[in-house]
């Protein structure tokens, strides 16, 4: 995409969904290269309990190593991070995650508005922001920090979202560079893949 | 929005003015809590907000209070209690006395969801728990043992699932939207400041309770941490940590054996 001749290689993406938002993970996963030229940081409302099914119903889509983050893991290129239940995931500026179990936002924990700030705040221009199928406003600040810090946003076409609130609210209030729908989303995910 | 440079500043200030220390916490949380209470609290410019905590110390203690987190909840992980029940006080069972600490308690929830386990197991009355946190104000807030009443029907689940038989409401007594428990579990409590950062080990402990307080600081701090916990663990002793917590970046891991599936390790030399 022409677009990313002028911005730096993406280093880090992060995805954030509510409703709906885990059937659009899981047809978009298959599709996706097995060796990613970035880290894949995904942050999605679910119930607050500590076990790791998601985790695992995830991981058998992708050929990707996918992650349930620990406090303090690395961030690697390559490698898929699930944000764990009940814990905000925050990344440190020498690519490191940190957790916080502080309050709520938007009634959420993880909130994707945390993790979008807080990354947008570390990559600046190589992010790139996903917002996907959900009933709440969380993403929207979020989208709005990478965006002033020089990130490219893209978000799910509403339309085709179980749940168009989320998106639709990030199209209101943010300048968003694309609207896609999931093979959109697949074609989009794969042009930011740099070969070696 | 605060800048880096800013945070060093404040950073410096709390170190140079008033000891506090949280130059190895965690950067990302601390910047955002430092948003929160500059959003919160209203401050036109960083200059002033800056000025207030050099000049004020009753502020000071307001901006403490916010910047770290004093989250906490009852019966939190419930299968976390569980093992606690079944697998470590059932050990702990066989010792005359039995010492607890509760490093970084916060407001004190998971104090008193020890003091029922304890009592269900009856080892209350040959137990002792210290209860410590660098906060003064959440530490007034444990030691009473008074709570607001509108979580009670969560922790009461989370009671239930830990293994809890009995009826959860018989533990307290409910007034004007706050609950107070039993005072008999109060008197088995110590509450003291006790500064991670910065201050040593005072007693050898059978069990050493720190969940979420090391996922604020970096590996460094947490390095340090982990070494005064080794150093108060008696032989055998227990250090049960947060769900996503872990000694897989510290040197000690190799001298501790993890309870299976549990963010519980037990001391093995």
């Amino acid at each position: 995409m022409a677009k990313n001749k002028l911005t730096p290689a993406c280093e880090a993406v992060v995805i954030g969904g509510s409703t709906g938002s885990i059937e659009v993970l899981l047809s978009l996963l298959p599709h996706l290269p097995a060796s990613l030229s970035f880290a894949l940081i995904i942050v999605v409302h679910r119930k607050n309990t500590a076990d790791s099914t998601l985790a695992n119903l995830l991981s058998l889509k992708t050929n990707s190593p996918l992650y349930e983050v620990d406090d303090k893991d690395g961030i690697k290129p390559g490698n898929i991070y699930l944000a764990p239940a009940d814990y905000h995931l925050l990344i440190e500026k020498n690519r490191v995650f940190a957790l916080d179990d502080s309050e709520k936002i938007n009634y959420s924990r993880p909130s994707i508005d945390v993790t979008f700030e807080s990354a947008a705040d570390v990559y600046g221009p190589a992010l790139v922001g996903i917002l996907l199928s959900g009933a709440n406003a969380d993403g929207s600040l979020g989208m709005t920090a990478i965006k002033k810090a020089g990130g490219t946003l893209v978000v799910q076409q509403p339309e085709t979202a179980q749940v168009g609130f989320m998106p639709q609210q990030a199209i209101l209030t943010n300048d968003v560079d694309y609207v896609l729908d999931v093979s959109g989303l697949i074609a989009f995910l794969n042009s930011l893949n740099s070969v070696y | 929005m605060i800048e880096e440079n800013e945070v060093d500043l404040l950073l410096t200030d709390l170190l140079d003015v008033y000891g506090y220390d949280f130059t190895h916490y965690s950067r990302a949380s601390l910047k955002r809590r430092i948003n929160r209470i500059w959003a919160l609290d209203k401050f036109p410019s960083f200059a002033e907000l800056r000025y207030r905590i050099r000049s004020d110390a009753d502020y000071l203690r307001r901006f403490v209070e916010e910047l770290t987190v004093n989250v906490t909840e009852m019966f939190r992980d419930p299968q976390f209690y569980k093992a606690l029940r079944t697998e470590v006080l059932h050990t702990l069972a066989a010792k005359p006395f039995i010492r607890i600490w509760h490093a970084g308690c916060s407001t004190g929830e998971e104090v008193f969801s020890m003091a029922i386990l304890l009592h269900e197991a009856n080892l209350l009355h040959k137990s002792l728990l210290y209860a410590t946190d660098l906060n003064p104000e959440v530490l007034e807030t444990a030691r009473k043992g008074i709570f607001s009443l509108a979580p009670m029907k969560q922790y009461s689940e989370s009671y239930i699932l830990s293994g809890g038989i009995y009826d959860f409401s018989s533990y307290y007594t409910a007034q004007y939207g706050y609950v107070k428990f039993r005072t008999d579990f109060a008197e088995k409590m110590v509450f003291s400041t006790h500064n991670l950062v910065s201050d040593r080990s005072f007693n050898e402990f059978d069990l050493i309770m720190c969940r979420n307080v090391l996922i604020y600081f970096d590996k460094a701090l947490q390095q340090r941490v982990m070494n005064l916990f080794d150093e108060s663990l008696g032989p055998l002793g227990y250090l049960a940590l947060g769900a996503k917590e872990t000694l897989k970046f510290s040197s000690l891991q190799p001298r501790f054996k993890q309870l299976d599936g549990e963010k519980i390790w037990r001391k093995i030399s």
